[in-house]
């Protein structure tokens, strides 16, 4: 017998399970499929916003289901972001996939499945839970990144993703049974209770499972070495799938490393910090120079997210509070930039011809200089240059790096950043600097709408009730993982 | 009275806002709203000179609001930076009136961007906080970098990357440092880190860091690579800018961080910089002399005069502080008024070429006039605004190295010889070519724009008190600080000799 207190507590998974069923019916029994999938979509973001405010409106810290759920500010943070950005890739969905003739009703709903999937990993505090939530998310991203069917592209995105996914899936499955072997649970507080015995420092079982769970979470976050599919992936799958794909899943594999590695494995810290240590380098400096010479701007996004990743373990690798909180600003605001950039992306249109290359922003500023300085604001903003969001992104995980006396990590860091900007720099230029090329056909007034919000953000992050709020919130939200001080 | 510092930092970028809603089409009045805008911020910032206490050393007109986390927003003013605000607002408005007839497209958007750059370098001059100090000195890279890049000449995309990332990897590395000094302090408040003492090895890597971007935005010998091509591309106003203002962010970043927050490897490292100056005076100097563009020409005179204002600032002693101030002021209107000259007659004949023109005394005699007396301050004579700071510093590295001063004084000479040879090409000799011979003089805007330059640069020649007196009780606060911990420094050493 389940009381009412535990269906609370998963309230907002709950609303999620039970829409996605729901609209799965509904979208069934609608006979117009370009309808059904209008009126499913939308629903969908309804769901997701009533998710959301399920979410919000929990407080307190409770861990149900026999200790493998958990639900505190930490979950609460992260799920927030996860459900918006995941509602507004959805309404930028409805004018592309409209145009496309791909609005069908499956895709909301298998949305909806792998947002379900996300808030599980989030919450998870089981190595079971952990790898249930992370199926969910999974195997709905596979399909969705196929969805193009007739799409060779589109298809090979769908294949590889699979064939990688499930790869790094079973290294995380067999990591995990070696940190069951060790422990003998599948609990992380048992996990932490065990490894933190004097012995467990040296102990190769421990040790190997850890970096096969590593691994496996690596490949979810796209971090160098494990980031291959990124580029084919994101070019391959359509565009607003890779809008999803670049926000919501990263922070819920990210969630799921910081819990698994402060919450479960704290007691093996250097084991994992080095490891962390290596992914984030390999990373930002990866990030950094692969993005050079693409010309296609989401294979750009791609690398660019990879250096993002990188940048954000910094804050992991200090392993500390305000690292933690670094983490989770880095990851609000990285996803809050990306919608942007894709809700640009998404405007590049000529006709009904939807344009992915960089060329093709040629002198933008000059056809339409609110679209161009929006992205060019995302632009410096991705670049770290303050005011914007961006900087404040960086200064939040480089400073617990250098509390931890991490110097040689955060110079690396910085000067990926500053060869980073070049690429980023770029695009600024093709739009400002350049003649122009063949305007783009009017702005979408939806996905303009996420454009304008992402580039105000950036902008107003400086301001003490945007980007203060936010610092607040994320530090009271890792104060729940480690015992924090305020930044 | 207690946000004027906020105004006067925050006027431009309303005025910004206030052109963003014009429509494209309106230049006329972007042009009037963005010369009512500096002038406006000019008055105010007056106001705030007016009244200045000259008489402390500690920061006035502070603000302190809560900002981001443990961040402050806090704003002061001591007798260091106030003069280089001034500075600032009086050279904006100048920028926007040489901007009048020479920037023809994409009007709204060139105004916006100096509006915003001028916000930008206020508030560098103006912020207490360490991160907002930060956040000012690389925002400013963003309008400066689209200004060189949309209205530059030819090579304008090659000049505005290199100048961007090379200013950039500088400054990410003093981002650092600034980290490193948050967690040994527990603070980013400037007045409360100038009184901290950070161990001495610790200085050295702060310093280093801290000299890796103010050493690049200088420019120091061997950085100042991009400064020639940033200015040889920019348009007239922004190289007014880059050498007026942005240069001075160097300077200002020396006597701010690097000498009083770190005295002992400031002491300790004081000869690698002499070294880097002297080079400076003479190197590029010698370069200067062979130039064929009057730009680059003025561009490499920038970097030589620049190695003055170093080498008075690591005399660290009255004389050489106050010199190297009085020099970046003095330079900041000089050069300023050297590249308004060159723009003048760029606007005209559209070279800048050097062989391209002679004779022009014949057709131009008040251009003639205004140019001669901006080469005789860049040459430094006495009289000028130029003589003062050579002199000071001069006289500070005399103290504290004779092969320096000595070496250093040459730079005078070669000065004059680059100066000099470029007024005797362009003004002087006989008006050959027959492309020459219909050019106008300057027309009333340029009388305005040149009028107020002269009369500074002379009347500062002559009487350089209201600038010495408001930096005096700053600097020997200043330099008393830094003596001081050389005397703590020299005792530790001792008692440790004698355990």
């Amino acid at each position: 017998m389940i009381d009412s207190a535990v269906l609370l507590v998963v309230l907002p998974e709950l609303i999620l399970a039970l829409g996605a069923i729901a609209l799965l019916m509904i979208g069934v029994f609608m006979p117009n499929g370009e309808a059904a999938g209008r009126t499913v979509s939308w629903l969908a973001i309804g769901v997701l916003l009533a998710a959301g405010i399920a979410a919000i409106d929990q407080s307190g810290s409770s861990i149900v289901f026999g200790g493998a759920f958990v639900s505190d500010s930490f979950t609460r943070f992260l799920k927030i972001v996860i459900l918006v950005g995941a509602a507004l890739t959805l309404l930028m969905t409805l004018d592309n996939f409209g145009r496309a003739k791909l609005l069908l009703f499956e895709y909301p709903v298998l949305v909806l499945l792998a947002t379900l999937g996300m808030l599980m990993m989030v919450s998870a505090n089981d190595l079971i839970a952990l790898y249930l939530g992370l199926e969910l998310q999974s195997l709905a991203l596979y399909v969705i990144a196929a969805f193009k069917r007739d799409d060779v592209r589109s298809s090979e995105a769908g294949l590889k993703y699979f064939v990688l996914g499930a790869l790094s899936s079973g290294m995380l499955l067999y990591g995990a049974s070696m940190v069951y072997g060790v422990t003998g649970s599948t609990s992380y507080a048992t996990i932490a209770d065990v490894a933190k015995m004097p012995e467990m420092a040296s102990n190769i079982g421990l040790t190997f499972g850890l970096v096969f769970v590593l691994v496996g979470l690596a490949f979810k976050i796209a971090a160098v070495p494990f980031h291959m599919w990124t580029p084919d992936v994101y070019q391959g799958a359509p565009t607003p799938v890779t809008a999803f794909f670049a926000g919501a899943p990263k922070i819920a594999a990210m969630a799921l490393l910081l819990r698994f590695t402060q919450a479960a494995l704290p007691g093996i810290a250097p084991q994992w910090q080095q490891i962390v240590i290596f992914l984030s380098i390999a990373s930002m400096a990866l990030g950094a120079f692969a993005a050079i010479g693409q010309t296609n701007i989401k294979r750009l996004l791609a690398y660019s997210s990879i250096g993002h990743v990188g940048f954000a373990l910094l804050g992991l690798a200090a392993n500390s509070p305000e690292g933690t909180s670094g983490v989770l600003i880095y990851l609000a605001i990285y996803v809050a930039m990306t919608l942007g950039a894709f809700a640009c992306v998404l405007s590049m249109r000529r006709g009904d011809l939807y344009v992915e290359n960089i060329s093709d922003l040629a002198g933008l500023a000059r056809s339409d200089l609110t679209f161009a300085t929006i992205l060019g604001l995302l632009m410096f903003s991705f670049a770290g240059v303050p005011p914007l969001a961006g900087f404040w992104a960086k200064w939040y995980v480089f400073l617990p790096a250098i509390k931890a006396g991490l110097y040689p990590l955060a110079v690396i860091g910085m000067i990926s950043s500053v060869i980073g900007a070049y690429y980023y720099l770029r695009v600024v230029k093709i739009m400002f600097f350049d003649e122009p090329a063949e305007a783009f056909a009017p702005r979408e007034s939806r996905t303009f709408a996420v454009m304008a919000l992402s580039a105000a953000f950036t902008v107003a992050f400086v301001l003490p009730f945007v980007g203060g709020a936010l610092v607040d919130a994320a530090t009271a939200a890792a104060s729940v993982l480690v015992s924090a001080h305020p930044l | 009275m207690s946000n004027i510092l906020s105004v006067t930092i925050f006027l431009p970028l309303v005025g910004a806002l206030l052109i963003a809603t014009l429509n494209a089409e309106a230049k006329g009045n972007a042009r009037w709203i963005a010369l009512w805008t500096t002038l406006v911020t000019f008055a105010v910032s007056l106001l705030v000179w007016i009244n200045f206490d000259t008489s402390t050393a500690g920061f006035q007109f502070v603000e302190e609001h809560p900002w981001l986390g443990s961040l402050k927003y806090k704003l002061g003013v001591d007798g260091i930076s106030m003069l280089f605000v001034i500075l600032t607002t009086f050279l904006m408005p100048l920028c926007i009136l040489a901007s009048w007839q020479s920037i023809q497209v994409r009007v709204k958007e060139y105004m916006i961007a100096f509006l915003i750059l001028e916000t930008m370098m206020l508030g560098v001059f103006c912020a207490l906080d360490m991160v907002l100090f930060y956040l000012f000195f690389e925002a400013g890279l963003i309008p400066m970098f689209i200004i060189i890049g949309v209205w530059g000449g030819k090579r304008r995309v090659y000049a505005s990357f290199k100048f961007f990332l090379y200013t950039l990897l500088g400054s990410v590395l003093m981002l650092l440092a600034m980290m490193a000094m948050y967690w040994h302090a527990g603070t980013t408040d400037i007045p409360t880190l100038l009184q901290t003492k950070f161990p001495p090895e610790m200085q050295w890597w702060l310093w280093i860091a801290f000299f890796a971007s103010f050493a690049v935005k200088m420019p120091m010998w061997p950085l100042h690579t991009w400064l020639p091509d940033a200015h040889v591309e920019a348009p007239t106003a922004g190289s007014v800018i880059l050498a007026g203002i942005l240069l001075k962010m160097g300077g200002y970043g020396f006597l701010r961080f690097s000498l009083p927050m770190f005295p002992n490897a400031s002491a300790d490292l004081a000869p690698f910089v002499f070294t880097l100056s002297i080079v400076a005076i003479v190197y590029t100097s010698l370069v200067a002399l062979v130039q064929e563009d009057m730009k680059k020409l003025i561009a490499y005179s920038s970097v030589a005069h620049m190695g003055y204002v170093t080498m008075g600032i690591f005399s660290a002693t009255q004389q050489g502080v106050d010199g190297a101030i009085f020099q970046m002021l003095s330079h900041g209107i000089v050069s300023s008024a050297l590249f308004l000259c060159v723009g003048v007659i760029y606007d005209r004949m559209h070279t800048r070429e050097i062989s391209a023109y002679g004779g022009l005394v014949e057709r131009m005699p008040k251009y003639a006039f205004a140019f001669m007396v901006f080469t005789m301050a860049n040459i430094g004579l006495p009289g000028t605004s130029g003589f003062i700071g050579e002199f000071l510093t001069l006289l500070a590295a005399f103290h504290a190295n004779t092969w320096v001063a000595i070496i250093a004084t040459s730079g005078v000479i070669l000065s004059a010889s680059y100066a000099l040879y470029l007024y005797r090409r362009v003004i002087f000799g006989a008006l050959e070519k027959a492309n020459l011979k219909g050019i106008l003089d300057l027309s009333p805007r340029e009388i305005a724009i040149l009028a107020p330059l002269i009369l500074l640069t002379i009347f500062y020649g002559v009487y350089p008190s209201p600038v010495l007196d408001v930096t005096a009780t700053s600097v020997k606060n200043l330099v008393e600080n830094y003596q001081s911990a050389q005397a703590t420094a020299a005792a530790s050493l001792t008692t440790r000799g004698y355990q």
